[in-house]
């Protein structure tokens, strides 16, 4: 017998897999919860749908609730996060063209491998660059998301010039391979399974996992309104239980087979399982020719504690947010932010049910170059490792001087398109 | 008052544009190709941009907000919460709205309650043709069935409706499903 409902908006995309596994099996209505899953087809509408009340919750990119609590494109709505629904999963790919002037996009083995398939990059863009006298266009799905981030700080290190070399536009996931084979896009940085269909449709060419440009990068959350997470908390936690129980057991490799042919299902991401299994795997085609790569932590689900909303988290998302000229920083929008993700509720929800929980609610990002036990109640969490390709550190504590560097070395600013 | 109809179908767009005339707004602008949506807008800087909330390319229009320079900073339909009933009529009818900051709310909910009925009449009418479309193909089924049976069981057409019916309801399955598989049956036989 149910007790709980919740309308929970999702956008068909292979990270659904821990709502849709908490619906289908059945770790909601174990825990009394009607789990009602609404496939959405824009972010934007996400968004609004939750800021309306007409539904209580959804999928959302890491940086949306940031977005909605500070009011960028749209209306300012107090939106919380409290729990991490993926870490990693995005790739970045190129069209085959672009990949032919990078001198292809095998990688190299060992830690210089991001740098290097940077400067591929950056060398195969501008020789294409030279040739058309137009900048290349590369896609992101949303404006707040990892996905321009991320593509962003890539190109920001590799030297190329936003706005002359190459330009960043939004383009809406299922529309990226028409955009790629209609010559509109020349890469991308996108979730899964849009990557793997364009390299089965012969388009394109995997070049960098996101895991290799940050090794733990938060990816989507439950987004909720915070007056409904506050007014209606029994069922919050009661959907939290659901949430964790099903994002162990999606987790396991036994079980993703199982999981790649739910989600493959037709009110799902209607596409074939094998493509679905890739990321859940991490055992990628990483071109068309068949060439595999195999990447540890391509998308985490549970493990190494990837369901807890770090506060950091958020404080770094806000920091490219700045670094991308999407906001301006102040005392007050950072104190907004610090609301945003909210381990006191994942706390209050799971401690009681026995998760073993981090003894911390921040941390500093890319400083565990390999698994790390952390302070925990059980004493038996590990983190890592998190670092970011290039070294940085970003402590949330230090926020101002983070920004400073940034600027400082010109690497920092992200173009503001 | 320039109003930009962003929609791929043109069918719809039909609807809406002529909803739109009818309440006396001229200045109308239709955008059916998603690539270079952006740069259409940009030229033609509407006062009001109408879309469907299940265009995936409603993204592609958050980016003008990224940055404000690009058109003049329009605000999403949804202003604030006064006026639920209108929101919800505006999403249960699948309509976006996108209109340019400080324009007069009684302008925009003028517009919008037409975009609502449109998108509603059209809506409608899809259902209509569709009901319609089944109903044609469900009577063709049932009188080819008929006929077969006419033919091999040597029955009149009131015969074999009856032992068509009287299957159906045995088997407590529709008319038209039973049809079916007669006809099926018959061309796999033939």
């Amino acid at each position: 017998m149910s007790r709980h409902h919740a309308r929970i908006g999702f956008i068909p995309l292979v990270d659904a897999a821990v709502l849709v596994a908490a619906r289908e099996l059945d770790f909601a209505a174990a825990e009394g919860v009607d789990l009602e899953l609404c496939r959405e087809s824009s972010w934007s509408n996400i968004r609004d749908k939750v800021a309306f009340g007409l539904f209580e919750g959804a999928h959302m990119l890491a940086p949306m609730p940031i977005a909605m609590r500070l009011g960028l494109g749209s209306v300012a709505h107090d939106a919380v996060a409290p729990f991490v629904l993926n870490v990693n999963g995005n790739a970045i790919s190129v069209s085959r063209e672009l990949a032919e002037a990078m001198g292809g996009t095998r990688p190299a083995p060992g830690p210089a491998a991001t740098l290097q398939a940077l400067a591929a990059l950056a060398a195969g863009v501008r020789a294409l660059h030279r040739r058309r006298g137009v900048p290349l266009t590369f896609g992101v799905p949303f404006p707040f998301s990892c996905h321009a981030y991320e593509l962003r700080h890539c190109l920001a290190h590799a030297g190329l010039e936003t706005g002359s070399e190459v330009e960043v536009v939004v383009v809406p996931p299922p529309l990226m391979v028409d955009a790629l084979r209609a010559g509109k896009l020349d890469g991308f940085c996108v979730g899964e399974p849009w990557n793997s269909v364009a390299v089965d449709a012969d388009l394109a060419e995997i070049v960098l996992p996101g895991a290799r440009v940050w090794q733990f990068a938060p990816e989507k959350v439950l987004g909720l309104r915070q007056e409904w997470a506050e007014s209606n908390q029994d069922t919050l936690f009661a959907l939290l239980r659901a949430l964790h129980k099903a994002a162990v057991w999606a987790d396991r490799p036994e079980n993703h087979v199982t999981l790649s042919e739910i989600l493959a299902r037709e009110a799902y991401l209607d596409l074939p399982a094998e493509v679905i299994e890739r990321a859940l795997n991490g055992r990628l085609t990483m071109s068309p020719d068949g060439r595999q790569g195999h990447f540890e932590d391509f998308l985490v689900l549970q493990r190494k504690a990837a369901t807890f909303p770090w506060r950091s988290f958020a404080l770094w998302i806000y920091a490219q947010m700045v670094r991308a000229g999407q906001v301006g920083h102040s005392p007050a929008r950072l104190a907004a932010v610090r609301q945003v993700f909210r381990p006191d509720l994942y706390r209050a929800a799971l401690g009681p049910a026995g998760v073993d929980l981090p003894g911390a609610s921040e941390k500093v990002e890319g400083a565990l170059t390999g698994e790390t036990p952390v302070a925990s109640r059980a004493g038996k969490l590990f983190l890592g490792p998190d670092g970011f390709f290039d070294g940085t550190v970003f402590d949330p504590n230090g926020l101002e001087d983070y920004l400073a560097a940034a600027g400082a070395t010109g690497r920092g600013l992200l173009g503001s398109r | 008052m320039k109003i930009a109809v962003v929609d791929p179908q043109p069918e719809r767009a039909d609807v809406i544009e002529a909803g739109l005339r009818e309440a006396g707004y001229r200045d109308i602008h239709r955008i059916a190709e998603m690539p270079g949506l952006l740069e259409r807008l940009s030229e033609l800087a509407p006062d009001v941009i109408l879309i469907d909330l299940e265009n995936p390319s409603r993204d592609v229009l958050e980016q003008m907000f990224e940055v404000s320079r690009l058109v003049s900073r329009p605000i999403a339909m949804f202003v604030d919460e006064s006026d639920m009933s209108m929101i919800e009529a505006a999403v249960e009818a699948g309509v976006g709205a996108y209109v340019v900051d400080g324009m007069k709310k009684e302008r925009i909910k003028a517009i919008l309650a037409t975009a609502i009925t449109r998108f509603n009449t059209f809506s409608r009418l899809q259902s209509e043709l569709q009901a319609t479309k089944a109903a044609l193909s469900e009577r063709k089924v049932i009188d080819r069935a008929k006929g077969i049976l006419m033919k091999a069981k040597g029955l009149s057409e009131e015969e074999a409706y009856a032992l068509l019916r009287k299957t159906a309801m045995g088997q407590s399955r529709k008319l038209s499903e039973i049809a079916q598989s007669v006809v099926t049956a018959a061309e796999m036989l033939s």
